[in-house]
């Protein structure tokens, strides 16, 4: 089979998947059969946060660059759009709906919400990009959590946009949207990854000044994919703000950038499927330790980080480390040239372990 | 002038209380590489130890010095131990795996803290009982100090030269500068580093109790989560002077101390709202790193490949 139909196959597939669970998680359910609005809840911000992991995991498990400011650039996103469609969309699907029908209205404006909550995002990212990247390792992640906190100090003291009160946003997200864009999420990380700018972010966090030396432009190609991956996180910022239907700032606070952090860490840095594990993990977690028995229940935060430090103690590469978990175990086993091992054999990349042993040895 | 002063005093209040803090996050991160973001609930933990203190053993009646000092040593005994205890059931045991992992205990640790605070104490303030009469002194005109701020500048000056002393004249302060500067070979001259290392959390520790002890006196409002907006700015102080050095720690935390006095008190006249006080610390940061990457006081290394 020519791969492009192939492709145009698994895409047909996937969406009517996506329409398939859309529909069972709506309200009329999927040939009578629904899914409880809790449980809705939990799958939406599993979807949302699959593109926040996979998006960091962009930056931070591919590029090796650390930061922790995801939420800032999520936060741009969802207050851009929802500036949008409270202030103008109304009007605009007004005027659409006369032309293309009401849904497609709807769900064009949403696009066009989206896509402008992940360019403002990109952009944010960018002018944060630019002066930061030239930092490296702890310095970087303090500056990037300094961003994401500025920001959201901003938002704050925007009148316009709620301030401390919040904002009230109509709720455009249902699962499709999720659902599409977690899957365009992870098929653009994989193709970055396995493209030859993949190649030269692997590269950059193996070992940057060797990757200079090779005539990679390291500033250009961190900057891009730290672009592409607040531009991401921006459109996740979207989804999540249209399908809470309410912003506040205190959503957007560095412990949720820690939140994602912890997802790609736990799923294994440098795993797409890894992080996609992660977050679901992570989002599920805190609501299984709901149904912890009587006392235990009130004590389910504290159930939730001490398991946090288990696994961090029992499984430090993360629950995949860098494979990923895929159908290759089907296909004939292929041989891999001598040298072309992935890294981190032991769970530890290569660049933590060379750039920690010789950091120390050079002081 | 009078408000100017003033607002110098408030600011170095705070900001000594930033730099005790800062000092335990700069000297754990100079010998182990680690953000430890557990130690802003250490500086929590330390304030509640102070509150369980005075109340249990009945110096919450009324201002006494004798009571105040024994709450300021157990406070910072404990944290001493509690410090201890994360480094040695949480930390070294992923010492040697990646940094990424290391920081996610950090966080786990911290968020354990707290979540358990919270659990069985509840979020709700508590009033810190006064052990200190407290009283105002006018300086120049209008501008006041008052008693408890004061004891945070003594005590706090006492503790950085004692650190100071610690660091430069004993021998564990010897084996600790050893052991910053390169691990493995400390360990090879016969220093044993896992001690060093605890001694180092103890210290530190010690120190961000004291910074919790004292602010309870200062601004008697107690709560669990009161750890995490100071640690961080805390943390921010210590990398502004340069993380890893411990002279850049205090400069830090004053300097952050300062400036976020001033936008409060003078924000408004150029039009910045004093709630960007949480964010003018970060401004700072942003900016001394943009020139100088490696803080204000800190060393830049050279990069070799």
């Amino acid at each position: 089979m020519p791969i492009l139909v192939k492709r145009l196959l698994a895409a047909f597939v996937i969406i009517l998947l996506l329409i398939a669970i859309n529909q069972y998680m709506s309200d009329e359910g999927l040939f009578g059969f629904g899914v409880p609005p809790y449980y809705g809840r939990v799958i939406m911000l599993a979807g949302i946060n699959v593109i926040l992991a996979v998006s960091l995991n962009l930056i931070t498990g591919f590029t090796g660059q650390f930061s922790i400011g995801h939420a800032g650039f999520m936060a741009v996103g969802a207050y851009t759009s929802a500036y949008l469609t409270v202030y103008h969309a109304q009007t605009w699907e007004h005027t659409l709906a006369g032309v293309i029908g009401v849904t497609a209205a709807h769900a064009l404006i949403f696009l066009f919400a989206i896509l402008v909550g992940g360019i403002t995002a990109a952009l944010a990212g960018l002018l944060v990009g630019i002066p930061s990247l030239r930092l490296r390792g702890d310095y970087l992640a303090i500056v990037t959590l300094g961003f994401a906190e500025i920001i959201r100090i901003v938002i704050l003291n925007i009148d316009k946009v709620g301030g401390a009160t919040g904002f009230t946003v109509p709720g455009y997200t249902n699962f499709l949207w999720v659902g599409l864009f977690a899957v365009l999420t992870i098929v653009i990380v994989y193709n970055i990854v396995h493209s030859d700018m993949g190649r030269a972010l692997v590269s950059i966090r193996e070992d940057e000044l060797a990757a200079e030396a090779m005539g990679i432009n390291t500033t250009r190609y961190k900057v891009l994919s730290f672009v592409i991956s607040s531009a991401l996180a921006g459109m996740a910022g979207v989804l999540f703000g249209h399908y809470t239907q309410f912003l506040s700032t205190n959503d957007f606070q560095f412990i949720r950038s820690f939140e994602i952090i912890i997802m790609i860490v736990l799923g294994g840095m440098g795993s797409l499927t890894g992080a996609v594990l992660g977050a679901i993990v992570i989002t599920i977690m805190p609501e299984l330790l709901r149904r912890l028995p009587g006392d235990l229940s009130q004590y389910r935060l504290v159930v939730y980080s001490a398991l946090l430090i288990l696994i961090m103690l029992t499984r430090p590469q993360g629950l995949l480390g860098t494979r990923e978990f895929g159908l290759s175990w089907l296909k004939r086993p292929q041989r891999r040239p001598e040298g072309d091992k992935p890294v981190g054999e032991k769970g530890v990349p290569i660049a933590e372990q060379t750039s920690s042993t010789s950091s120390e040895g050079r002081k | 002038m009078d408000t100017f002063v003033q607002q110098l005093i408030n600011g170095l209040t705070i900001g000594a209380i930033y730099a005790l803090i800062a000092l335990g996050y700069t000297m754990v991160y100079g010998i182990l590489r680690l953000i430890n973001f557990a130690h802003g609930d250490i500086y929590m933990v330390g304030a509640f130890a102070g509150f369980f203190l005075a109340t249990q053993l009945g110096f919450a009646a009324g201002p006494s010095l004798v009571g105040l000092v024994i709450v300021l040593i157990g406070a910072m005994v404990i944290a001493a131990l509690v410090g201890m205890a994360i480094e040695r059931f949480a930390y070294r045991p992923i010492r040697k795996y990646a940094r990424m992992t290391t920081l996610i205990t950090a966080i786990g640790v911290s968020l354990l803290i707290e979540n358990s605070f919270v659990a069985k104490l509840g979020a709700a303030p508590r009033a810190f009982p006064q052990l200190l009469q407290e009283q105002s002194y006018t300086l120049f005109g209008n501008a006041a100090i008052s008693k408890s701020q004061i004891l945070i500048f003594a005590v706090s000056i006492f503790l950085m030269l004692l650190l100071q002393w610690i660091i430069f004249k004993t021998k564990v302060g010897t084996a600790m500068r050893a052991v910053s500067f390169n691990l493995n070979s400390a360990k090879l001259m016969g220093i044993n580093t896992d001690m060093i290392i605890s001694v180092t959390f103890a210290l530190g520790s010690a120190l961000a109790a004291a910074g919790g002890v004292l602010t309870a006196q200062y601004n008697p409002q107690i709560d669990p989560l009161m750890g995490i907006i100071t640690g961080l700015k805390a943390f921010v102080a210590a990398v502004l002077g340069g993380i890893g050095n411990i002279p850049g720690a205090v400069l830090g935390g004053l300097l952050i101390g300062l400036a976020e006095t001033f936008v409060v008190g003078y924000g408004q006249n150029v039009g910045v709202p004093t709630t960007f006080r949480d964010a003018v610390a970060f401004a700072i940061l942003i900016l001394v790193l943009l020139f100088r990457p490696s803080g204000l006081l800190g060393s830049t290394v050279q990069e070799k490949v």
